[in-house]
């Protein structure tokens, strides 16, 4: 991996998304944290999804700015970052292919990288499988190894447990562990509060399209200061 | 009544003899027809593709011309193969026409637009599902095309045989370019129009019945192939 310099902390600063004329991410400023795991949590439609879409340079903003460590996003940027997707994208091919294809677009030739990350998933006994046969839950994991494969200094994961049962969840989750403590960055959507208090460092909590509260995990969970916050982590509906 | 009947026990004599002017026959429209589909698959599905996954001006416009270039009747394409080939013009110094080579050209001309049209809608579905994907790991633009075809080869096999249906079934185009010169350019449907306007019934019943076995053949490979690539497990 070519480090050239720290990626880290990304500033965000006043962040539009306007689509089908409708505001979907209105004027977000937000600093998220070099290290750990961020949780970012809202109810349906509040823009978590397209805010970590804008953040990994997927979409164009239509304002704002986005900066990483002082310098404006570029593509070189988001080559230093991976995404998991809510709905696994796999290739048509064995499950081994799939994690060369990212070994290969970063020129990485190491054969041991592609069985390293799929054993952190869980799944080296499936190499040659097709990725398209396996089950919801292992798609997942293997959509994982393969943000792993390319080694990023930043991970998205959006809803990756969404669809998920308890077993397949808990092997996500220690793997994003793992990550976090070998030094990456993550930052991870979410509707499950169990999961947040389990992952989180920090917290962003969003609610339509805006940011309204964001802090420690800790203090958060503890003493969330907005209303709609106290209200989603009392199970109650915000809407 | 009779008479058909001993022409279709005629037939299938020569087809169970294999009779050398029968085997000749199929033999060069076989030729021809799958030379004309691998020249279309190897222009049309890298066309195709880029065409599916670009982001370029007129794209729309190109895409409109193709789909109505899917639809040419054969003759009208034999016309301007003949054209392009006939002494006078553009190519006639290649001294081509009425040849199998001729042939192959004017089928090309009639199946690249179909393989074309039919593998940038291909292409373009699985695009649609892979866009994000792609873009998340800054794979390069020839990168995703050759990806692309290489997941979508089994969609992309019908196509070809969707071409090759095509090809070995028209008439139009190839007794144009190609004149129907017994031992020369005499396909399996030109030798059916001629035999047939002779009175020999025999050799070109014999003709035609291949001519249903191929196609039957071809659709059932198609079907096989829906079913392998609808599966989830596409891999
Ligand atoms: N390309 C688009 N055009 C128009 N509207 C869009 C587009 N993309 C997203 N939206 C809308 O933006 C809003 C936020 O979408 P987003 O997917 O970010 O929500 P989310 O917070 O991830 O929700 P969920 O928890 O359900 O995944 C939704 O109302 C959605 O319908
Ligand atoms: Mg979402």
């Amino acid at each position: 991996m070519p480090d050239t310099g720290a990626m880290l902390p990304v500033q965000v600063s006043g962040l539009s998304y306007h689509a089908g004329g409708r505001t979907l991410i209105d004027q977000i400023d937000l600093e998220i944290a070099s290290k750990g795991i961020t949780v970012i949590m809202g109810p349906n439609g509040a823009g978590k999804s397209l805010l970590l879409r804008l953040l990994h340079g997927l979409l164009p903003p239509t304002s704002g700015s986005i900066r990483w460590d002082g310098q404006p996003a570029s593509d070189a940027h988001r080559r230093r970052q991976a995404m998991v997707f809510q709905r696994p994208v796999l290739l048509r091919r064995s499950v081994a292919a799939n994690i060369e294809f990212a070994l290969d677009l970063h020129g990485n030739q190491d054969p041991a990288r592609r069985d390293t990350v799929l054993s952190a998933v869980d799944l080296l006994d499936y190499a040659a499988q097709p990725a398209r046969r396996l089950s919801g839950g292992e798609q997942q994991r293997l959509a994982l190894a393969r943000a792993l494969a390319t080694d990023p200094e930043v991970l998205f994961l959006d809803e990756p447990t969404a669809n998920l049962d308890p077993a397949a969840t808990a092997v996500i989750e220690a793997a994003v562990g793992r990550i976090r403590d070998a030094g990456t960055k993550a930052v991870f959507v979410t509707h499950d509060i169990g999961q947040a208090r389990r992952l989180a460092d920090d917290i962003v909590f969003m609610h339509r399209g805006r940011i309204c509260e964001t802090g420690y995990a800790v203090t958060f969970f503890d003493t969330p200061r907005t209303s709609e916050a106290q209200q989603f982590l009392q199970g109650e509906l915000v809407l | 009544m009779q008479e058909f009947v001993a022409a279709f026990a005629e037939a299938f004599n020569l087809i169970v003899a294999g009779d050398g002017d029968l085997l000749e026959i199929v033999g060069l429209s076989l030729r021809v027809s799958l030379t004309a589909v691998g020249i279309s698959c190897v222009i049309g599905f890298p066309l195709g593709a880029v065409i599916g996954i670009g982001d370029f001006r007129g794209r729309q416009c190109i895409i409109v011309c193709v789909n109505a270039l899917m639809g040419l009747p054969p003759v009208v394409v034999g016309l301007v193969a003949y054209l392009i080939l006939s002494n006078s013009g553009p190519l006639g110094w290649l001294d081509l026409l009425y040849s199998p080579t001729a042939m192959i050209i004017a089928q090309t001309i009639l199946v690249a637009p179909i393989v074309t049209a039919l593998s940038r809608q291909i292409v373009e579905d699985f695009h649609a599902e892979y866009a994000e994907l792609f873009r998340s790991l800054s794979v390069p633009h020839r990168t995703a095309v050759t990806t692309l075809l290489m997941d979508a080869k089994h969609s992309l096999a019908t196509v070809a045989l969707a071409g090759f249906g095509r090809a070995i079934a028209e008439v139009g185009a190839v007794i144009i370019v190609g004149g129907n010169i017994d031992h020369l350019t005499r396909v399996m449907t030109t030798a059916i129009a001629l035999e047939t306007s002779k009175g020999n019934l025999a050799l070109a019943l014999a003709l035609g019945m291949i001519l249903i076995v191929l196609s039957l053949a071809v659709n059932a490979t198609v079907s096989l192939l829906r079913e392998a690539s609808g599966q989830p497990a596409d891999a």
